[in-house]
């Protein structure tokens, strides 16, 4: 057992609970970034051989972009639109808590089912990525707000990237790159989406964009 | 067989109340006051002790049976409670599910004494008390679960003694959730600030305070002491998960472990000072999360 994998692994668990269970939208994406920071690091953990300059540089450009790029766009749409917390989610955020605890059991009972993995680092990386995309899946759904909605994305994302990391250990970077450069695109896109759904419906409750304006 | 079982639970009976004396300084400093003496709690009790009690005339054996019965069960869950690295007084296989329902029948005599005096304020009470206690005792349960499969053993007596630097180096993460799922136990139960507040007096706000109003004199003085009791054991087990070290020598042990309880003192008094109450509809979400970081605990254990 790695601890500092597992440590990383617990700060991303913890966070993702407490992203179902926060409703201040703020307190939202400051979890997203924590997360993101601790996802940076984990390339970093798993080489055993020394950073190399290539890795250095992997961990930097991920830390500023999922820990401080993507989290000061959405905290600046936040303040453009004036809204603080979601107003009428889906699911409840004590039910969504409990959603999130059966979707760890159930991460975990799917990875123990997936012999593939035997040689990774970290027992936990599997289950803990499977639980990532689950939580990002269900944020979306469950989810009305705009900026939530990107945190969901985000956080399936970095459920992919935490799968990739960890249990592919020898994943060419360039193609980590390669996603990193996907999803700056597409929260970018998601920002501007977000500026017009912001000025043309005065509000950013996605499941209300079938009414016309008046 | 050393007698330092019988120096624990004596100190513990000794002093429990030292506690709220610590935790209303810490407050009073974070106020800028002088705050009231230390030793504030025994005087209380001293002074209630000599009074009589008054009963009302609608109530029965049940208020008069209240009181003392959640000091009997307090007192056994301090004899089963280990401290500072040495066994309890008693202790079997199984004791951790005897402590969470010595806990529950306290809470259950205080409850129905609350609704004997057919208070309206005193039912609004007990009924919250009841529906936090609902949740929190799964999170205990949970926890102490989960330091059982670590230990690989169901007694308390032996489970605490066994947690040492080695297991933490091994298991870690799993035992800071533990402990992060018990601290929020611990201030729930005990009726701390992010879910009750212990100094208000508005009755429409409180949980704990409000059942008890009723109460006078020498059953107020037991409601007290058991009150500081509980405090006691259950800082006493968030005590041995966080400090693993054992010197072996039971002295040193005993007095490291005492520390360790004014300074968990201190901390619930840094938590009340810095921290506001928790609207009622908010305390459940604590809670519930409380129980998802023993579950998560005892999920990574399973592994």
């Amino acid at each position: 057992m790695n601890l500092s994998i597992d440590s990383v692994m617990l700060v991303l668990v913890v966070t993702n609970l407490l992203l179902l269970g926060l409703s201040q939208l703020r307190s939202c994406v400051h979890a997203v970034a924590v997360q993101g920071f601790a996802l940076g690091l984990l390339p970093l953990l798993v080489r055993q051989s020394g950073p190399t300059a290539w890795t250095v540089m992997v961990v930097l450009v991920t830390i500023g972009l999922k820990g401080v790029v993507f989290p000061r766009l959405m905290l600046g749409a936040l303040r453009d639109a004036d809204v603080r917390r979601e107003k009428r989610p889906a699911v409840g955020y004590t039910m969504s808590m409990v959603v999130g605890f059966i979707a760890l059991a159930g991460a975990a009972w799917l990875s123990s089912r997936l012999p593939v993995f035997a040689g990774s680092p970290s027992t936990l990386a599997a289950p803990v990525s499977f639980f990532m995309i689950f939580v990002g899946l269900f944020i979306i759904v469950s989810r009305n707000h705009a900026v939530n909605q990107i945190v969901g994305y985000l956080v399936l994302e970095n459920g992919v990237y935490v799968f990739g990391v960890v249990l592919l250990h020898e994943l060419p970077l360039l193609v980590e790159m390669g996603v990193l450069l996907d999803a700056f695109a597409a929260v970018f896109v998601m920002g501007v989406a977000v500026y017009h759904i912001n000025s043309e419906f005065d509000h950013l409750e996605v499941d209300q964009l079938d009414m016309l304006r008046g | 067989m050393t007698l330092f079982p019988v120096i624990n639970f004596l100190l513990a009976l000794l002093s429990a109340p030292l506690l709220l004396g610590v935790i209303n300084r810490t407050k009073a400093f974070f106020a800028g006051r002088r705050g009231q003496p230390l030793l504030q709690a025994y005087f209380d009790l001293w002074k209630l002790l000599h009074k009589g009690a008054v009963y009302s005339r609608t109530t029965t054996w049940v208020f008069r049976a209240g009181p003392m019965v959640g000091l009997a069960c307090v007192l056994v869950a301090a004899a089963i409670t280990p401290f500072g690295g040495s066994r309890a007084l008693m202790g079997f296989s199984g004791d951790l599910l005897l402590l969470a329902y010595l806990l529950g029948l306290m809470r259950f005599f205080t409850v129905l004494a609350a609704l004997d005096t057919g208070s309206p304020f005193e039912g609004m009470g007990a009924s919250r008390e009841v529906q936090f206690s609902a949740l929190a005792e799964p999170a205990l349960l949970l926890g102490l679960a989960a330091v059982a499969r670590i230990t690989g053993s169901f007694s308390l007596s032996t489970m605490f003694p066994a947690l040492s630097a080695g297991v933490w180096a091994q298991t870690g993460p799993a035992l800071l959730l533990v402990a992060a799922a018990l601290f929020v136990v611990f201030l729930a139960e005990n009726a701390r600030i992010p879910v009750d507040d212990p100094n208000t007096h508005l009755e429409l706000t409180m949980i704990h305070e409000v059942m008890v109003l009723d109460h006078s004199g020498p059953d107020f003085a037991f409601i007290l002491y058991g009150a500081a009791l509980k405090l006691w054991v259950l800082g006493a087990f968030l005590a041995g998960i966080l400090l693993p070290f054992h010197t072996g020598v039971g002295a040193v042990d005993t007095l490291v472990a005492w520390l360790a309880m004014l300074a968990l003192a201190v901390g619930v008094g840094v938590v009340e000072s810095i921290m506001a109450r928790l609207r009622l509809l908010r305390v459940p979400r604590l809670l519930v999360g409380a129980v998802l970081l023993s579950g998560l605990a005892f999920v990574l254990l399973l592994r």
